[in-house]
């Protein structure tokens, strides 16, 4: 192998520390089996922060209202559950993600086209406008979503009809971070097929790209419809496994918290996302145990905190660890 | 009809006064500066603080509003914004993101989560009969200070050195610094004062807009319309928009309160569509 296919295998090959996370992540299940509450919020959250990372860190696309495809995943799942609770196919878990992450990938193809132009700001204006826009109209139509009180009585059934939910979140957090899994394989065949790099040409320069002959409008909607997909898909695995469904799942800021898990982790390379969810998962447990009301403020202080003095996030960190342990690699 | 339209005029000033200072930040330094709104809520809240606690009369709590704000305000430019401007957009993103969560969960803390009354003077209340409708004392009030305001800010930036060095930094930073102008220092004291104007506008309005802790993220996005809308190298770009934005809303929420909440969002989705630069920009920019 020479060229071009010579860098590629380089650079989808499997690496340890790749292999030991994941490993890992599934003996937690095993392990810990009186936390498998938090680690199946992790696996949701590790979900939406890897999608968001699609868009921000590979296509560099600043978006403030991610938060819009999570929530319409969550309805979408939820009222599947609600309403063919007794159907065996549309009822099944694994169809009713499927489903909502088809209905966040329409809405993320409708609203790819607003991002295509403009600067930062328009871009964060306008996905801040479409959540608003989204959670508007979920708040309206309340006889559907249940409006303010949350969408209530969503039975899933049992995952493929066969694993029951169960009130220790066993069955929850296997099935999240198996669905994790699976999309965190399909982003990392993404981010290093020729289509990522694409991507990253237009991040770092849009007009360069354009030059070397990249559809560059093609490919930004292409990523942000992926990325709304699997945020949707996060959104309806925490509906099914919390049996809920709520406009805050819609909120500015659950955004606003993506982005901070994707600022811990650091942006750009897929384990940021998952690094940062852990981060702020066990984070918003511990905070919440003390001061609920005032997460808020945690949360502020963090972001200020990790732009001024740590903006690499975690994978940052452990990039200029490794470079120090071993100068001749560049990782 | 009538009633409505000096509604939204009044709604509008505020708008202006509020998002005023957002324009210069956005246009001089290329700032994003999403904690924009924590100034005007801070505004809001030291007046009322200084009338329940210290019994100061409403006239005299609107300048200290403003001084504060803007003390507040520089303080923050020199020891924090100051480090963010050679940053990217979703550092300066973040960073004011996180300024605003602060200062919602700070003012929940000290002042409680539920919304604040002010207490007008007696001579504010009331409504006033005018031919084809009536309007409220208190709006025509705002709709005097604010309409004194871009006047003078007008005049302030056409007629005086400063306004001038101003107009020359938003224009061509680098050559206004190359010219000998501290951009740095016209920075901090312009960025003071669009906060202490925030402020103004958050005591004005929060008799009109509702206050609570989560007032900057339920207005960042009309701050932020004023802004892209308006354009930020005038004062009259702004000045429109805010008018326009404010009848809209008034008008739309009052006539089709089915759909009213989605008229802003929707128009300035479109308008952001046809015209990424602003409404009122010139298109040879």
């Amino acid at each position: 192998m020479r060229g071009p296919a010579r860098f590629r295998s380089m650079q989808t090959g499997w690496r340890w520390y790749e292999i030991v996370f994941w490993a890992a992540a599934f003996a937690m299940l095993v392990l810990a089996p009186s936390r498998l509450l938090l680690l199946n919020e992790i696996a949701i959250f590790a979900l939406l922060a890897l999608s968001l990372d699609l868009i921000l860190g590979f296509a560099g696309i600043v978006s403030l209202g991610h938060a819009a495809f999570f929530g319409v995943g969550a309805y979408t799942a939820g009222l599947l559950a609600k309403h063919f609770s007794e159907h065996a196919l549309l009822g099944d878990p694994t169809i009713g993600l499927g489903i909502a992450a088809l209905t966040a990938a329409i809405i993320g193809f409708a609203s790819s086209f607003l991002v295509l132009r403009g600067s930062d700001l328009t871009r964060l204006m306008v996905t801040l406008g479409v959540a608003l826009i989204v959670q508007e109209i979920a708040n309206r139509l309340d006889w559907i979503t249940g409006g303010a009180d949350g969408l209530q009585g969503v039975l899933p059934r049992p995952v493929l009809g066969a694993f029951e939910f169960d009130l220790y979140g066993r069955t929850a957090a296997t099935y999240s971070l198996v669905v994790l899994f699976i999309a965190f394989v399909v982003a990392r065949q993404v981010v290093h097929a020729p289509f990522g790099l694409g991507l990253k040409a237009i991040r770092d320069n849009r007009l360069r790209a354009e030059a070397i002959g990249i559809p560059v409008n093609r490919r930004l909607i292409a990523i942000y419809t992926l990325a709304a997909a699997l945020a949707g898909m996060a959104g309806a695995l925490l509906a099914q496994t919390t049996q809920f469904a709520s406009l805050d799942m819609l909120d500015f800021q659950r955004s606003a918290e993506a982005l901070l898990m994707l600022v811990i982790g650091g942006a750009g390379n897929l384990f940021g996302g998952l690094l940062g969810a852990i981060v702020f998962a066990i984070a918003h447990d511990v905070l919440k145990g003390i001061t609920a009301q005032y997460w808020q403020f945690w949360l502020g202080l963090s972001l200020i905190i990790l732009v001024l003095f740590a903006r690499g996030g975690l994978t940052g960190l452990l990039r200029l660890l490794y470079r120090r342990v071993r100068p001749e690699a560049a990782p | 009809m009538l009633t409505i339209l000096l509604d939204g005029v009044a709604y509008g000033m505020l708008l202006f006064v509020l998002a005023v200072g957002l324009c210069v930040t956005m246009g001089l330094m290329n700032f994003i500066n999403l904690a924009h709104g924590a100034f005007a809520m801070a505004g809001g809240y030291v007046t009322i603080l200084l009338m329940q606690r210290a019994g100061l009369s409403f006239y005299l709590c609107l300048p200290l509003a403003f001084l504060v704000t803007a003390a507040a305000g520089l303080v923050l430019e020199r020891t924090l914004y100051v480090r963010l401007y050679d940053k990217s957009h979703l550092d300066q993103v973040l960073f004011s993101l996180g300024l605003v969560f602060m200062a919602m969960a700070g003012v929940d803390y000290v002042m409680g989560g539920n919304q604040q009354i002010i207490q007008l003077p007696p001579e504010l209340r009331g409504r006033l009969q005018v031919p084809g409708g009536s309007i409220g004392v208190y709006r025509l009030f705002i709709i005097a200070i604010c309409g004194v305001l871009p006047l003078g800010l007008q005049q302030a930036l056409t007629r005086t050195r400063f306004g001038s060095r101003l107009r020359a930094a938003v224009d061509d930073r680098r050559v206004a610094r190359g010219l000998g102008i501290d951009v740095a220092k016209l920075f901090a004291l312009t960025f003071a004062f669009g906060s202490g104007l925030a402020g103004l506008g958050g005591a004005l309005g929060a008799e009109v807009l509702g206050l609570d802790p989560t007032f900057p993220v339920k207005f960042m996005i009309y701050f932020l319309i004023v802004v892209s809308v308006g354009g930020a190298t005038t004062i009259t770009g702004p000045f429109f928009a805010s008018i326009l934005l404010g009848i809209a809303d008034v008008a739309g929420k009052y006539y089709v309160p089915a759909i009213g909440g989605f008229i802003i969002y929707t128009v300035m989705v479109v308008v952001l569509i046809w015209r990424p630069a602003g409404l009122f920009v010139k298109a040879a920019r």
